[in-house]
């Protein structure tokens, strides 16, 4: 192979001439150790792991920012007299979300909500949800498909032997390695015919990868292909990362575009978190992702109101995740958790003919924040968790429930074992441009105020989802990456006339 | 021939349990790994590139059906009978082992080569003689039951000739399957320990071997050493009159042989070390010192030979210390048998032993529920050798607390058996608190037996 220093191409014992295999620590015939050997031989040693499976053609094309790099929506805001808290919000059962305080701050729906039903989408109809400055790009899959389209990155087994590992040109990719430097993220094709090689071990980079996914040499398990994942699709952008505490990604994401029956564009992102405490939690949260994903195009293009079609997607999810547990359970390999059946959040966005709207089940969020910086962001979902029901009730403060070691258990998710399904959905109609950010607990734990989450998102998100996935990818691993973490990053522009309109009926 | 889908050779299969999240730091990765052969002992023979073993399987087919459990005409038996002046106290001992070995020879399928060995301070073949192997039919069968009428006791007891000799025997035999019987009656008093050893290491791994001890003159090392170092089993006959039945079972065990040879194959990483490697069911066989090296970290461990049948292995290693959330394969373990004609091996089939490092204390602190079993078994089989060597020494409180501790261990894991066996033993106060009082007067015959079925286990109620 390629690496080998033989000129014939076939690698031969320093000491005895004997033909190696590649990848032997010590010479078959007289056991020489061969470490010096291979680590002589830098062609293999540089090789990303990244390149695995990956053709240069399927390299990740980031949109070309400088020049029509839209920056903020500044330049736009003069004249806009919008605020967040008068993005007029609609519940699914038509009543008021549950009093709270900090920045879930949402206001009385009732005009909103007859503008809604009035099926006032025809109004923006011609609204592109692409910003401006962006180029849709025409990414693999485009067009009502979802999938996690994904890009194993170096990263995965984590720790430094990963990041040491990757002196080459796909280092930069591990979000671990990104530093939040607009346009300071370099493409990361991987060199030519670099995946074609042996599959060298990420830990080692001794040992070739075996059958079963783990070094021949050391038995580290290699990075999987939901241990870093990314997606982007048009406007729309999601990364999902295993985390540096976890040992497998139990996240999942699907994004998506659907044409509504007027031809309008829908962008659609659904992020799931799987439940550690149950079997199975990553294949429920691909379930969910892929059906909820599935239910909401279907529903789109058939010309539902999103929010009725939000609605019947995590219901979708739900069965997709309750009909897990009629599998047996690959059992006895975990056998402390064989009990439970397989369960995970749910948390979804829309946005279509200027109409955002969000559904969740769990304690994963969107958080809304205003291209225009100087509008307050906010986070538009409530958590189904233990922290959540205690301040609704009043019982505490926010402050002193989710600094309870129950805190974050989570009081309503997708399973064989939930109780009552009961989807939350909301639709918001915001006058001025933002961006969505969809994501899981292991992204908020680190951001977990509107403020904060605005603070860690790059200025140019709109225009850049993927970058900015990436950043808020790389601040939760930055903050100790203790679970997995999934963002989706869903940009939300308002045709001129509409926001107009919007604003003057405010 | 309903059988014609089915392989010709058995399946093997590799289940491995354990819990693989370690806690930080944690380097200690237990497993036990259940092997599972299916479809050998029902597949009509094994055709192998041999003149003799065709013929043989042609002839065999009439038995096929008339057996059970299926022909396995690949296969060559030694029997070897103790004739030593012992023997002939009672009289009635020499009469119940040739009936014994007559069972035996009964038992043997048609085509099966065979022959019987008379043990004394020397070997002597009785039936067929001249250094071959007769092929089992009715004429061979009753041609050996009337060289058995011809046995008469008288001699020494030298088991290490007797082993040699059955290795000459079988050597040339162009077979799969080659095996022994071997029963004695008394101690190996006209061999020194030193010669037994050499006899054992000489013919080990060119034949598997049972050994049975009849009455309680035998001493239960001896026979459980022959035993384990042949990959049989060994077993008490206290009485005589046993014998028969004893025979024809193990020889019928030996007819469901499919596969010689078979080694469990283990593969760690850079860095990881072998704890320790044993079989722990149907019984505890320590086997981490009888690795033979494969190749650079792989290491074979000697299993005999399978017909339709499962054991279970405890594998221990001790893997480098990793960061939380990182995941390693810390062994595999495979099957392999060794190459026909200097090929690589076969590998009939392989499971993983993962290592992965969580900070969920709830997953890094449970224990496999089979990794407890079979670690209580083993606890058990020590506990009774220990209580009874305390006991033999006259060391009382030792060997009570010891057999109390095995008494213990058989209640709570659900070993009827062995729990039987100590109760002959020792006085049972309270079972599950392990109080228990030395009987005074103990049979020779219960004490032999529990020691000799002290590593007996039992498994895991699924």
């Amino acid at each position: 192979m390629s690496q080998m220093p033989d000129p014939a191409g076939r690698p031969v014992c320093p000491e005895c001439a004997e033909p190696l295999e590649s990848g032997d620590l010590f010479c078959g015939a007289c056991g020489h150790d061969l470490a010096d050997l291979w680590s002589a031989s830098p062609p293999a040693g540089d090789r990303p792991t990244l390149v695995m499976n990956h053709t240069p053609a399927a390299a990740v094309q980031w949109p070309s920012a400088p020049g029509t790099e839209r920056g903020t929506d500044r330049s736009d805001a003069p004249g806009r007299a919008c605020h967040a808290e008068e993005l007029p919000v609609l519940e699914s059962d038509g009543s008021r979300l549950p009093p709270h305080t900090g920045d879930f701050e949402l206001p009385a729906p009732a005009p909103a909500a007859a503008r809604i039903r009035g099926g006032e989408a025809a109004a923006v109809a011609d609204t592109d949800p692409t910003p401006p400055g962006g180029t849709p790009t025409d990414a693999p899959g485009t067009g009502g498909t979802s999938g996690t389209d994904s890009t194993a990155g170096p990263g995965g087994t984590g720790g430094e032997s990963a990041t040491g590992a990757a002196p080459g040109g796909g280092s930069a990719v591990d979000p671990r390695t990104t530093t939040p430097v607009p346009g300071s993220v370099p493409v990361g094709p991987p060199a030519p015919g670099g995946g074609a090689g042996a599959k060298l071990c990420v830990a080692c980079r001794t040992g070739r990868v075996d059958a079963d996914g783990y070094c021949e040499n050391c038995g580290h398990a290699q990075p999987r292909e939901r241990d870093h994942m990314e997606r982007e699709l048009g406007s729309v952008a999601a990364v999902s990362d295993r985390g540096l505490r976890h040992h497998r990604n139990e996240d999942a994401f699907a994004v998506s575009s659907a044409a509504l029956p007027d031809g309008s564009p829908a962008v659609v992102a659904v992020v799931c978190d799987g439940v550690s405490s149950a079997t199975r939690p990553d294949d429920a949260s691909a379930a969910a992702a892929a059906s909820a994903d599935e239910s909401l195009l279907a529903g789109l293009e058939r010309g539902t109101h999103p929010q009725q079609a939000m609605h019947d997607a995590i219901v979708a999810a739900a069965e997709a995740v309750t009909s897990l547990a009629a599998y047996p359970p690959s059992a006895l390999d975990e056998p402390h958790r064989h009990q439970n059946a397989p369960a995970c959040t749910i948390v979804a966005a829309v946005v279509a003919n200027g109409l955002l709207t969000v559904g969740w089940i769990g304690d994963s969020r969107v958080y809304w924040v205003p291209d225009d910086r100087g509008l307050p962001p906010a986070r538009l979902t409530e958590d189904d968790s233990w922290a959540a029901q205690m301040v609704a009730a009043g019982l505490m403060n926010e402050a002193e429930a989710y600094a309870d070691a129950r805190a974050h258990a989570i009081t309503g998710w997708l399973g064989a074992d939930a109780y009552e399904v009961e989807p939350h959905t909301a639709s918001f109609k915001p006058d001025h441009s933002g961006v969505v950010v969809v994501c899981t607990d292991g992204l908020w734990n680190y951001a977990e105020g509107a403020d904060e989450m605005a603070g860690a998102l790059p200025d140019d998100a709109a225009a850049r989802p993927l970058h900015a996935a990436r950043v808020l990818v790389g601040h939760a691993l930055d903050g100790g990456g203790h679970d997995n973490v999934t963002v989706a990053v869903l940009p939300f522009a308002v045709p001129p006339q509409a926001a107009e309109s919007a604003c003057a009926t405010v | 021939m309903a059988n014609l889908s089915k392989s010709t050779a058995p399946r093997f299969s590799v289940d491995v349990y354990q819990n693989e999240f370690l806690p930080e730091g944690g380097r200690e990765v237990n497993a036990i790994v259940t092997v599972t052969s299916t479809g050998g002992g029902t597949t009509g023979g094994v055709p192998l590139p041999s003149a003799s073993s065709a013929s043989a399987s042609a002839s065999s087919a009439p038995s096929a059906s008339a057996a059970s459990a299926g022909p396995s005409p690949d296969a060559a038996v030694v029997i070897m009978v103790d004739c030593s002046g012992s023997m002939d106290y009672p009289p009635t001992k020499m009469r119940h082992a040739r009936d014994a070995t007559a069972a035996a020879i009964d038992t043997l399928r048609d085509g099966v080569a065979f022959a019987v060995v008379s043990g004394t301070h020397v070997a002597k073949e009785v039936f067929p003689g001249q250094g071959r192997l007769a092929v089992a039919d009715a004429s061979t069968r009753a041609g050996a039951k009337e060289a058995l009428r011809r046995l008469s006791a008288g001699g020494g007891t030298a088991i290490g000739t007797w082993l040699r000799l059955a290795d000459r025997l079988l050597a040339p035999a162009d077979v799969a399957i080659r095996h022994g019987i071997l029963l004695t009656d008394g101690r190996n008093e006209h061999e020194s320990a030193d010669a037994l050893r050499a006899a054992l290491d000489s013919v080990s791994g060119r034949f598997t071997c049972d050994a049975r001890g009849v009455g309680t003159d035998w001493e239960v090392k001896e026979v459980t050493g022959v035993a384990s170092a042949l990959l049989g089993t060994a077993d008490i006959v206290a009485d005589p009159a046993g014998l028969a039945e004893d025979f024809t079972r193990m020889m019928e065990n030996a007819m469901g042989k499919e596969v010689a040879d078979v080694s469990l194959r283990l593969w760690t990483p850079v860095g990881v070390e072998i704890g320790f490697v044993k079989q722990v069911a149907p019984a505890v066989e320590e086997l981490t010192g009888r690795r033979t090296e494969a190749g650079p970290r792989v290491g074979d461990y000697p299993t005999g030979s399978w017909g339709d049948e499962s054991r279970d292995y405890h594998v221990c290693v001790r893997v480098p210390e990793a960061g939380i959330g990182q995941e390693m394969l810390a062994a595999r373990v495979s099957l392999v048998l060794p190459a026909q004609g200097g090929g690589a091996p076969e590998v009939l089939s392989h499971g993983l032993v993962r290592a992965v490092w969580t900070d969920d204390l709830a997953a890094s602190t449970a224990i496999n529920p089979q990794v407890a079993h079979y670690t209580g078994q083993a606890e058990l089989a020590t506990a009774i050798q220990q209580g009874l060597d305390a006991r033999k020494s006259g060391d009382a409180d030792g060997a009570t607390a010891k057999l109390g501790r095995a008494v213990q261990l058989a209640a709570s894991s659900g070993n009827a058996d062995t729990a039987k066996l100590l109760s002959k033993v020792v006085d049972v106060v309270d079972a599950a608190t392990g109080t228990v009082r030395l009987k005074a007067k103990v049979a020779d015959a219960d004490e032999m037996t529990l020691e000799t079925r002290s590593t007996k286990t039992v498994r895991v109620k699924k």
